[in-house]
């Protein structure tokens, strides 16, 4: 609880620095904006998050990102296939990678970092190969409708955030209220515990591999219609950092068990409004990673500081 | 010079009046709790004092304070009747005070050699000389003093526990240290090697070091210590020397009451019903063994399984929960066969298990307490896949109660409980599936003495409501008092049974030890 406050005081104090570093900033325009990549970005973290609770990690979402547009790119643009199914095979893609990473975590008791960092290397490799290195940029005209719909407003909100929305809805009562998530914590903080209490364990572990691969998945579909040209060797790169820090900035932790829905938002929402403080301030782009990591590093120094704390109190 | 009848020598009038150490009137308070108050303490060279007291009584955080690991509140340690600062363990070093964890810690992956002389590795010109054999003569050295029959080229990793726990105080030796603190060093031991580290200790005494011994087993005080003092509630509660070390003074001062019927077991009023409930035969977990293990559980009594640590004790319970996989043999509950692949199979069938170290295997530490106590039972309380607070805090409530678990509340996490109650937590979550039967593996190891007291009428319960229990120990008087028979295994094998009408320490161990009966 302590935590969650202290992420939303964070928030608060990030946003009303945003909203005082320009005269433009508190205008509709400026939160739409806000709005829509919050939605977007907040998928990704959602995934990865979601991952870390039970204590797992996928340095592969960038790469994966980057192979599920280029397929979904070709089947649209070289074999006109219909959109639809375009996006089936791409959830599909993204499911099998999961898989396969959830069985060589478990079944071969491979360490996620990994089996995901070779994941990182072959999945971008294979998106350069099989397009030859070229950029699909005939994309738009093939979207139809699509790319502006979801551009636009429902009810004044971003689509984006509506999907978002729905699935923080979905994500909150899977993580905080079902029996599934219930064995996701008890997975991350003590997967021996977990197996000896007759959990499945190796289920849960492979379902959150396909869980966050499929999320990546259906994040890659929703970041085409935003911006529908693929370019092998830069799409996704480096999502799954920007995914991974806003989930340990909002507060879990890579030993996994930690972890709330609430927080990989909110951590989504830091990141997103401090990206956008630096245009309105005019900052170099070069800089912002600057400040991302010095947040970060602040963010984790502060709650092992607390978790010490917490700990000296308990031992006598 | 005064005789003391029961003890040779009286060793006061043979001690130097210096202490080696001393602690004046030691404070420290913890939020919430006052761990230590006005806490004196004298150790003399060459000879052993046993501090004792209940968890929570403040052994560790005196022994932490004395070690440098925390700074107390107040008051003073004297070494050689000098006033000290003791800050890091590094200046407890320095001043030739040696604390031996409950937890080595030993860099694994380096040898022995290595180990002892880890952090003062000898360099000529900056290059390390661990393979230089004069300092492998050095380590053996000191390894001979101790009777460490191994290599020091060995790799730490490869030596039992027992072995391990010698190199660490190779290494206190090492660091020539006059006081030689050492928390509950038998609690992963086996009896043979309890026995060698008594050994050993006593040779250190004669030699004039000062032993400080921590332990639950009031047997091995008994054993090993000159004098005893004991601790309660954070202040001393007295103290007994010589003779009158007993086990019963040693009770009576740590609860400060007398503990009456301390083993619990009433034996059943009407012969236990004679068909099985749990039938195993020829059960194996690995190819070296060379015959498998057949025995059999009745609803209603309490089986103690006794052996030496690595006969294979836990790994059968292991395997028969589903754990370890079943290289040959079958497993009935009550006349079924099970098939086994997980946990899950055995605790549909009702085996259930308590195991072993419940910081590993037993409990979610950074989960509460509540959501530890339903972690098995949560289709229970939940619908449609999700969990019902209401009827989740009413299990848990129900659990907490019946087992008297002495905790703040249902959301306080399990891993700021003391022992005892962590150790009933892991019982709650099982006792609330309503097992057949409940395999105990080292159901008390590491509580104190009213918490051990409490489980062992619990457990006597449990049977009397016609539950089989399987109890795993290697405490023999556990053994002892709550069995109805005992399984003595060695060396992967089941070795014989005892009846209770012929239960003996010694018949037990020397089936343990590969005897005959």
């Amino acid at each position: 609880m302590k935590k969650l406050l202290g992420i939303t005081l964070f928030l608060l104090v990030v946003y009303g620095a945003l909203m005082v570093s320009h005269e433009n900033a508190a205008s509709f325009d400026t939160h739409f904006l806000l709005g829509q990549r919050i939605g977007l970005y907040g998928i990704l973290s959602l995934a990865a998050g979601l991952l870390i609770v039970t204590g797992g990690i996928d340095l592969s979402m960038g790469s994966l990102v980057c192979l599920c547009s280029t397929v979904f790119g070709l089947l649209v643009v070289r074999y006109q296939v219909s959109i639809a199914l375009a996006f089936l095979a791409m959830i599909l893609l993204g499911g099998v990678v999961g898989l396969a990473n959830g069985l060589l975590v478990t079944k071969l008791r491979l360490q996620p970092f990994m089996v995901t960092l070779c994941g990182l290397f072959i999945f971008r490799s294979i998106a350069r190969w099989m397009t030859g290195e070229a950029k699909i940029d005939e994309l738009a005209q093939n979207l139809g409708p699509l790319p502006d719909f979801f551009e636009g407003a429902i009810a004044g909100m971003p689509v984006y955030l509506w999907v978002l929305l729905l699935l923080i809805v979905v994500g909150t009562i899977f993580l905080h209220f079902s029996v599934f998530g219930r064995y996701f914590v008890a997975i991350g903080s003590n997967e021996r515990a977990a197996r000896y209490s007759g959990i499945a364990t190796d289920f849960y572990r492979i379902f959150a591999f396909v869980l966050c691969s499929v999320l990546t998945a259906l994040y890659s579909f929703l970041a085409l219609m935003n911006s529908p040209s693929v370019a092998p060797s830069t799409t996704g790169q480096n999502d799954e950092l920007g995914a991974i820090a806003a989930a340990v900035l909002g507060g879990c932790t890579l030993r996994g068990g930690e972890g709330t829905i609430y927080g990989m938002i909110a951590g989504t929402a830091i990141i997103q409004i401090l990206r956008m403080m630096n245009t309105f301030w005019g900052i170099p782009s070069a800089v912002e990673g600057i400040m991302i990591g010095t947040i970060l590093l602040l963010g984790i120094i502060v709650d092992e500081l607390l978790r010490q704390r917490e700990r000296s109190r308990s031992v006598l | 010079m005064a005789h003391d009848p029961g003890r040779g020598t009286d060793f006061k009038s043979v001690l130097p009046s210096v202490p080696a150490i001393e602690a004046r009137g030691i404070s420290k308070r913890f939020p919430g709790v006052q761990a230590l108050a006005d806490v004196h303490l004298q150790a003399y060279p060459g000879e052993t004092l046993a501090v004792v007291g209940e968890n929570g009584a403040g052994k560790s955080t005196l022994m932490k304070i004395l070690g440098g690991v925390q700074p107390p509140d107040a008051g003073e340690i004297r070494v050689q009747d000098q006033p000290v600062a003791i800050h890091s363990v590094k200046d407890a070093e320095r001043y030739g005070i040696v604390v031996i964890h409950q937890e080595l810690n030993l860099a694994e992956h380096l040898d022995v050699a290595g180990n002892i002389f880890l952090g003062r590795e000898p360099t000529r010109g900056g290059i390390l000389r661990l393979v230089d054999p004069i300092i492998h003569e050095r380590a053996a050295a000191i390894a001979r003093r101790l009777g460490l029959d191994v290599s020091t080229r060995t790799m730490v990793e490869r030596l039992s526990v027992g072995h391990q726990q010698l190199v660490e105080i190779a290494r206190a030796l090492s660091l020539s240290s006059r006081v030689l603190i050492l928390d509950e060093p038998t609690s992963s031991l086996t009896e043979r090697e309890s026995a060698r580290l008594f050994d050993v200790l006593r040779e250190l005494k004669k030699q004039g070091l000062c032993i400080i011994y921590i332990s639950h087993r009031l047997k091995e005080v008994e054993e090993i210590a000159d004098r005893v003092s004991v601790l309660r509630d954070g202040r001393n509660a007295g103290e007994l020397a010589g003779a009158a070390i007993h086990h019963d003074a040693i009770v009576r001062l740590m609860v400060g009451r007398e503990l009456r019927q301390f083993f619990t077991r009433h034996a059943p009023e009407r012969p236990v019903r004679e068909t099985p409930i749990l039938e195993a035969s020829n059960v194996r977990w690995s190819a070296q063994q060379q015959e498998g293990v057949s025995f059999q559980l009745l609803s209603g009594e309490i089986v103690g399984m006794a052996g030496l640590m690595g006969a294979g004790r836990s790994e059968l319970a292991e395997t028969i929960f589903g754990v370890r996989t079943l290289r040959t043999g079958e497993i009935r509950v009550s006349g079924r066969r099970l098939k086994l692949k997980s946990p899950a199979q055995a605790i549909a069938a009702g085996i259930l298990l308590v195991p072993e170290d419940r910081r590993v295997q037993g409990l979610v530490l950074s989960n509460s307490v509540q959501h530890n106590i339903s972690l098995a039972s949560l289709n229970t309380v939940s619908r449609m896949g999700l969990v019902q607070p209401r009827r989740e805090c009413e299990l848990a409530q129900r659990m907490v109660d019946q087992l008297r678990v002495r905790t703040p509340s249902l959301q306080q996490l399990v891993g700021l409980l003391s022992g005892g109650n962590q150790q009933k937590v892991v019982l709650a979550k099982w006792l609330c599936r309503t097992p057949t039967v409940l395999i105990l593996d080292e159901p008390t190891r590491g509580i104190d003495v009213g918490a051990k007291a409490e489980i062992y009428s619990l457990i006597d319960q449990l049977a009397r409501s016609g539950m089989a229990i399987w109890m795993i120990s290697s405490d023999l008087e556990e053994i002892l008092g709550m069995s109805d028979r005992v399984l003595v295994m060695h060396e992967g094998r089941l070795a014989g049974e005892v009846a209770r009408s012929e239960l003996s320490e010694e018949a037990i161990m020397r089936l343990a030890t590969g005897g005959a009966l």
